[in-house]
């Protein structure tokens, strides 16, 4: 498979190393909670020296005393101590009991999950088996159960809760083991000698990190409020102060003094809030989260695109295109243009088709050859409107049968598809809907398009199988795409293309992902069909053997816009274009052969 | 299928017995002479303690003991209560209804709200995204007990809409039902309904960018047709997993609300029990929460089976 | 002289019980120093398999392995370690055979620290690599997705030629490159045979690629080897049926002598209608 250019999505950014933190400072909810757990961290620690008051003096005349009211601050709970002291202390118990759950979490669930990722067999099949049982077992059951019977250890609970949540860690760490381990880079890493703990720590680990820290940051809030939960219900060391204590204290008096769980709830809020927001915000740099442009977004990127000039735009004035010939005859199917089409990221601007003209005629196949980022892709997905949001048409006209697509309303445009023009994509299998059987998919298309009666389609869809020349119709159609071949996938695409007998068909690179035998049966079915329906065929592929057999005219395209086009006979016996030039020459069909090896003349450098 | 879900029904019961067998073992951890103190008065004697121990069988070894109240269980019968004598079934009998009202209520409130949320924010985008987004934030960070404490401060307490504590059965009146059920599930189900949708709409958007989403278009599918029948169906297999996962915390929730609102339930039985060291009381409750949570992991493989083709054929 | 690399009756299989798949059925190949054995088929036709094989990637059910003399067919760790220097690999994909979370440099010397070569020894080496490949000395400090798909292949070429082998395997090195990045790749493998006689078992599921870089070619189908020779001959008149159709079915950038091997093509399927 050639890697084409891709549809031209935006990329929303992989964030280099370096670059993460740096990205996270942007977003002022990322800001806010770092500075809300460095404040945790930092109470944690000094909290038992900077409290006003001891957390356990008990003030009997200061019970239920209100905040702002007496040198307790924030007032007295049901038994006269200072909230805000207890709420100071607290913090550290809270940061012991994510401290715990972590290290055991992550001791457990990385170590696991590495060696079953990596080495697989018996030892996967254990600990999957293991860490699946884990997982099922209701963790505030067995908490409970522990507590009531054990005794009141909060280090305990804190490491039995990391067993329980290990196995979240355990399976995203296998997970991304075995896709690493799966990598050619480590197939690589392993014919050079690398050791296998090598390729561990030098491969795996860098692949894992950032999602394990990100999972422990999740992991250390989740601790934090279960740990704080369990406090409220009554069990936990009653000499320590903590919040889900305080929450308990202020519930018993909450008809009298409902303000005093405001101050735990608020602390309890912030810190696993925090927790929640930075592992969020880790996530979000890291993968870069896609937000559809708003319609105001979109108006001000066209604007930008229409008043800059891109390199290639000019360019594209200054060498126009070589013709070859005169005007073939026939009726005009599809004509673009001048046709624009730009990209916006932040403020650059990106033109990947400047400036396009070409056409189809009924019962002509025209090929568009060209290289990866030649355009060629982007130019029939506007003719096909399926351009994605990001997408600038900012000039030029596409006309199918006299009527111009650019600007239609979707609800028209839908009318055309089908009977107007018909699309056959590069890649079988993925564009396939694994969850419907080959044939409901086709029954439902044709239904749509005829509204024919079920048995109808059935029947449609039936032959239409066997017109592309697939042998066991019935089988293929109570299949799934995941259990027939990628030569049949894509015949089943063609099939569906052609069902609705389309003036127009736009083919984009059909066979690239085929085996050579196959390309070349498919490549016949196509002419069949097109010579059977007389339709316009506009054939997207990077290779010129597929516009000798298949073709009627070529359009060569570099770096957005046409360089050459005419008949392929005058282009390929005399190419005028030094590009098109190069690239004929680049053809391996007539190169020499290597010829026989002279032992004589291998030398060892 | 067939196949599939009885291989599933069997993972399903090994769990059971893993997780009757592990608090069966905690619950005894103390020895059978602490348990047996902690039921008598404190000045009980040495005599007395040791009567009552062979009195409840707690001299037989474990694993004896283990097998013998599966048995039991697996019949029906769950045993006696060591503090009050009743059996345990009625016990729990009593109080699976508020358990299950909550779980059942929650769970219908999460999949609705979630489903509604998460289609809206990934087909409209814009401000009902973000707010969705920033909503799941806020409200997933917080523990449920700390909702549930804050809708009683507000709700009950404040404008009096609600009871702050009891629980009506549905039996008896259906308002009234309505009205105690109300905010624990609200509490429980919150936090997980926004954090579904946004698990939703993310798995919407990634399903619209795929190759054969576009193959669709170009067949001229309407973007409804399209929405309904294709992207949802491919995402509605991963989300059902998810799901899954989420009902075991909602669960953990369902135990603490309990607790906030008074309501007579297995959690509070369990917590209770515990305490009280009336261990077959204490099993009958895990027993049932147990039984909840295999009932739902075989739900919802029997979905994510039905959903998903490659489950199914292999 | 021995063979550099002999391939005796190799069977390769994958899955197990109703899954289990045979990819190698009993091959054989042979390869001598400074050539370059095309290995040509489709998919499913078990050429890369071979190929892993060959490197230790996957386990060998039966038959045997010789390199240089030596049996390899299922060499502990410490011994493919050894042959790590002698015996070397370029992949297809020029966007995944590179980490791309570590610099150039650190790809590079990779192998070389995996023989023992300290960091500071292996980095002064690596320069001189790249000015083999024809890149500049600035890619070093650069990382893989800074590069385009026929650079990358120039580095992972460099990555396999660190430890000056006897044998590097290629597997299917230009597919994923455009056109006219082909060529140049391709010039570039046989100017390293030709100045460093190294040999190349190469794979590739493209006719005229082979027929361009091999001196002898076989051709694999549903895993046997159906034809072998020397590269003109079984490119331009092959003798296996199959070997035909494969020919017949590659196309021609003429549209007449396309049109002249699609009759031939579809002659040859007529023919062989039962």
């Amino acid at each position: 498979m050639i890697i084409t250019e891709t549809t031209g999505a935006v990329d929303t950014g992989r964030a280099a190393r370096r670059g993460l933190f740096r990205i996270m400072l942007r977003n002022p909810l990322n800001v806010a909670s770092m500075i809300v757990l460095a404040l945790f961290a930092l109470l944690a620690i000094v909290g038992p020296w900077i409290v006003p008051f001891p957390p356990n003096l008990v003030r009997p005349d200061l019970v239920n005393a209100p905040p702002f009211t007496s040198e307790f601050v924030l007032g007295g709970d049901l038994a006269g101590r200072d909230i805000l002291s207890r709420l100071i202390a607290s913090a550290q118990g809270a940061l012991r009991s994510a401290a715990i759950l972590s290290v055991v979490s992550f001791a457990l669930g990385v170590s696991a999950g590495l060696i079953a990722g990596y080495f697989g067999k018996l030892f996967e099949s254990i600990s999957n088996w293991l860490f699946s049982v884990i997982l099922a077992v209701p963790g505030i059951i067995v908490l409970i159960s522990l507590y009531t019977i054990v005794g009141t250890s909060t280090t305990l609970a804190m490491a039995v809760f990391g067993v329980l949540v290990a196995p979240s860690m355990y399976f995203m760490v296998r997970t991304l083991t075995r896709a690493v381990r799966k990598e050619l880079y480590v197939d690589a890493a392993r014919v050079s000698g690398l050791p296998n703990r090598r390729i561990i720590a030098r491969h795996v680990l860098i692949a894992i990190r950032a999602p394990v820290i990100l999972m422990t940051a999740g992991l250390a809030g989740v601790g934090i409020a279960v740990q704080a939960g369990l406090e409220f219900l009554g069990l936990g060391e009653p000499a320590v102060p903590s919040w889900g204590s305080m929450l308990t204290d202020a519930f018993f008096n909450i008809r009298l003094a409902p303000e005093q769980l405001v101050w735990p709830a608020i602390a309890l809020g912030l810190v696993t809030g925090a927790f929640s927001l930075i592992s969020i915000g880790l996530r979000d740099a890291l993968e870069g989260t896609y937000v559809k442009p708003s319609r105001r977004e979109r108006s001000r990127r066209i604007e930008a695109v229409r008043h800059g000039a891109d390199a290639r735009t000019e360019e594209a004035r200054e060498s126009p295109p070589v013709t070859h010939g005169p005007e073939p005859d026939g009726t005009l199917l599809l004509e673009i243009r001048d046709l624009e089409i730009s990209y916006v990221q932040r403020k650059a601007i990106t033109t990947v088709v400047a400036g396009v003209s070409l056409t189809v005629r009924e019962g002509e196949v025209v090929g568009l050859v060209g290289e990866s980022g030649s355009g060629k892709t982007q130019t029939v997905f506007a003719a096909l409107g399926l351009l994605p949001d990001e997408a600038i048409v900012s000039s030029g006209s596409i006309r199918l049968g006299g009527v111009e697509l650019l600007g239609m309303p979707e609800t028209e445009f839908r009318a055309l598809r089908g009977p107007g023009m018909a699309y056959v994509p590069q890649e079988p299998m993925s564009n396939l809907d694994p969850a419907f059987t080959i044939g409901s998919q086709l029954v439902y298309g044709l239904r749509a398009q005829n509204g024919c009666s079920r048995t109808e389609a059935t029947e449609m869809a039936l032959a239409m199988l066997e017109r592309v020349g697939i042998h066991d119709p019935v089988r293929v159609f109570r299949s799934y795409p995941h259990q027939i071949s990628g030569g049949m996938a894509q015949r089943v695409l063609i099939a569906g293309a052609a069902a609705s007998r389309p003036r127009l068909l736009i083919a984009d690179e059909p066979t690239t992902a085929l085996d050579v035998t196959i390309q070349a049966e498919v490549l016949d079915l196509l002419r069949d069909l097109q010579q059977e329906t007389n339709m316009g065929v506009l054939l997207v592929t990077h290779s010129f053997g597929v516009v000798a057999d298949l073709c009627d005219r070529v359009v060569v395209m570099r770096d957005g816009r046409v360089v050459e086009s005419g008949p392929v006979r005058d282009v390929f016996d005399a190419p005028k274009a030094e590009y098109t030039r190069s690239l004929l020459d680049a053809v391996l069909d007539h190169a020499p052969a290597r010829g026989e090896l002279n032992t004589k003349e291998v030398t060892r450098a | 299928m067939i196949l599939y879900l009885l291989k599933r029904a069997g993972a399903g019961f090994v769990i059971f017995l893993t997780v009757t067998g592990l608090c069966y073992v905690l619950y005894n951890i103390r020895g059978a002479e602490a348990i047996a103190r902690s039921l008598l008065s404190t000045d009980a004697g040495l005599d007395q303690i040791r009567l009552k121990v062979v009195e409840l069988g707690l001299d037989r070894p474990l694993i004896v003991q283990y097998v013998d109240w599966l048995g039991g269980t697996l019949t029906g019968n769950l045993g006696v209560s060591f503090a009050s004598g009743q059996p345990v079934s009625a016990l729990v009998a009593t109080r699976v209804p508020v358990t299950l009202s909550l779980i059942a209520v929650s769970l219908v409130l999460t999949v609705i709200f979630s489903v509604l949320l998460g289609v809206l924010a990934a087909s409209r985008g814009g401000a009902i995204d973000r707010v969705v987004q920033g909503l799941s934030v806020v409200l997933g960070a917080v523990p449920s007990y700390w909702l549930a404490l804050v809708l009683v401060i507000v709700f009950a307490l404040g404008l009096r809409w609600f009871p702050a504590t009891g629980f009506v059965p549905i039996t008896q009146s259906f308002w009234g039902w309505a009205a105690t059920v109300t905010l624990p599930a609200l509490a429980i189900a919150l936090g997980s309904t926004l954090g579904l949708a946004v698990w939703i709409r993310s798995s919407i958007i990634d399903m619209q960018r795929r190759d054969f989403v576009r193959t669709l278009r170009s067949r001229g599918l309407s973007p409804r047709a399209i929405m309904y029948r294709h992207v949802l169906r491919n995402a509605a297999a991963p989300t059902v997993q998810i799901l899954g996962l989420m009902i075991i915390n909602l669960l953990g929730g369902t135990i603490i609300v309990e607790r906030v609102f008074a309501l007579p339930g297995i959690g509070s039985l369990a917590l209770d029990a515990g305490q009280r060291a009336d261990i077959p009381a204490a099993l009958g409750a895990v027993t049932f929460l147990v039984f909840v949570i295999v009932v739902i992991n075989l739900t919802v493989d029997a979905a994510n089976g039905f959903l998903n083709p490659k489950v199914r054929t292999s | 002289m021995p063979r550099l690399l002999s391939v005796e009756d190799v069977v390769v299989s994958y899955g197990r019980g109703r899954k289990r798949h045979q990819a190698l059925n009993g091959v054989s190949i042979a390869l001598d120093e400074g050539e370059t054995l095309g290995l040509v088929g489709e998919s499913g036709s078990g050429k890369t398999t071979l190929g892993r094989a060959v490197l230790g990637l996957v386990p060998v059910e039966s038959g045997r392995i010789t390199f240089e003399g030596r049996d390899i067919t299922s060499a502990p760790a410490p011994e493919r370690r050894r042959l790590a220097r002698q015996l070397q690999v370029v992949f297809q994909d020029p966007y995944s055979s590179l980490n791309p979370s570590m610099t150039i440099r650190d790809i590079l010397i990779e192998p070389l620290v995996a023989q023992g070569l300290s960091r500071k020894a292996a980095s002064a080496r690596v320069a001189v690599l790249l000015d083999r490949v024809a890149m500049p000395s600035g890619a070093l400090d650069r990382y893989s997705r800074e590069f385009s798909g026929g650079q990358r292949q120039r580095i992972a070429m460099a990555r396999a030629l660190a430890l000056e082998p006897r044998l590097i395997v290629c597997d299917e090195p230009v597919s994923a490159l455009d056109l006219s990045t082909q060529r140049k790749v391709l010039d570039l493998f046989i100017e390293l045979q030709e100045r460093t006689g190294v040999a190349y078992l190469f794979i590739s599921h493209d006719l005229a690629v082979i027929r361009y870089v091999s001196h002898r070619v076989a051709v694999m189908h549903r895993g046997e080897i159906v034809e072998d020779g020397h590269a003109r001959e079984v490119t331009e008149a092959p003798r296996h049926p199959y070997t035909q159709r494969l020919w017949a079915s590659n196309l021609v950038a003429d549209p007449t002598e396309q049109a002249e091997r699609r009759a031939t093509r579809l002659a040859l399927a007529a023919a062989t209608v039962p």
